[in-house]
């Protein structure tokens, strides 16, 4: 079989690679996921009597703070891309690695915070119902922060290993997505939770 | 300019101007949450529209779905209307809850769940 047959066996119905077309179809069922959480948020909000404000509970500037990298590390994770399209591996491998130790630190500072609630303001998720919907909520958007970062670990491996080039990025462009997608759902989390 | 994995060859974006973007609207938001008095439905419809603005410039720019096929763009829209449903559906519970149904008295929690 020939190279010409090969590219259009690579393309699929939609005219994207397989696995990237997996990755968005991956994401788009963790859009009605963290949709699912947030509704059930919005019920027990709203439907509750009473109801904490969050800004005298948790501690916003903090969280902003961790807003901030999460923006960042999404930042670098673009350029990387862009590096690696642009056939600068130096650079790809460096925003590479500065994406993983933002995310990392961003996951620092919340374990930081729920340290601080559960022991010094016994804030658990048994304590209310807004403790309970607030750690499941950010407990799993949490999760999927570490689950990006060790893939993203992987990837940047690979990437010091000489794996991609800049016809072959496939595996940087899809943990990109997802990374993307983890920082706009905690866009609207942080809004949804902390700030209303 | 930046070549993706189909071939496709589009001017970069201007990343760091969106960063400043992200950011600003960001420290807007808090500043607008903490200080600035508003009655609560606004609040919420000011907030939640910077946060859905926030969101789709970090769809259309950092996951480049700007520069992608028309066909995967109709892939993630129809997923978005299925999420926008499914929040209106439960904001509609929330809107038209009846008055007339009543909790149960606490005292009785405790039995119920045994």
């Amino acid at each position: 079989m020939d190279a010409a047959a090969h590219a259009i066996e690579y393309e699929p119905g939609v005219g994207l690679p397989t696995k990237k077309l997996g990755m968005w179809v991956f994401l788009c069922s963790e859009v009605m996921f963290f949709t699912g959480l947030i509704g059930g948020y919005i019920v027990l909000r709203f439907g509750a009597p009473m109801w904490p404000i969050p800004s005298q509970t948790l501690n916003v500037p903090l969280t902003a703070f961790n807003t901030f990298l999460l923006i960042c590390s999404s930042v670098t994770m673009v350029l990387a891309l862009s590096a690696v399209q642009r056939g600068d591996m130096g650079k790809m491998r460096g925003f590479l690695v500065a994406t993983c130790v933002i995310g990392a630190c961003f996951l620092g500072v919340q374990v930081f915070e729920y340290h601080h609630l559960i022991v010094v303001e016994h804030f658990t998720p048994s304590k209310s119902l807004f403790g309970s919907v607030f750690f499941t909520t950010t407990g799993f958007h949490g999760f999927h922060v570490f689950c990006g970062v060790i893939c993203m670990t992987f990837v940047t491996v690979r990437a010091f290993r000489g794996r991609y080039t800049q016809a072959d990025h496939e595996g940087v462009e899809n943990v990109g997505l997802y990374w993307h997608f983890v920082d706009l759902v905690w866009i609207i989390l942080f809004t949804v939770i902390y700030l209303i | 300019m930046e070549i993706s994995q189909t071939g496709s060859v589009h001017v970069s974006p201007r990343y760091m101007a969106i960063f400043w973007l992200l950011l600003g609207m960001t420290i807007g938001e808090v500043l607008i949450a903490t200080y600035v008095p508003m009655s609560m439905v606004v609040k919420i419809l000011v907030l939640v529209g910077m946060a859905g603005i926030k969101a789709l410039l970090v769809a259309l720019y950092f996951m480049h779905l700007k520069f992608e096929r028309v066909s995967l763009g109709i892939t993630v829209s129809l997923t978005l209307v299925l999420a926008l449903i499914l929040i209106v559906a439960i904001l509609g519970q929330w809107i038209f809850h009846s008055p007339s149904v009543e909790m149960p008295p606490r005292h009785a929690a405790p039995s119920a769940q045994k």
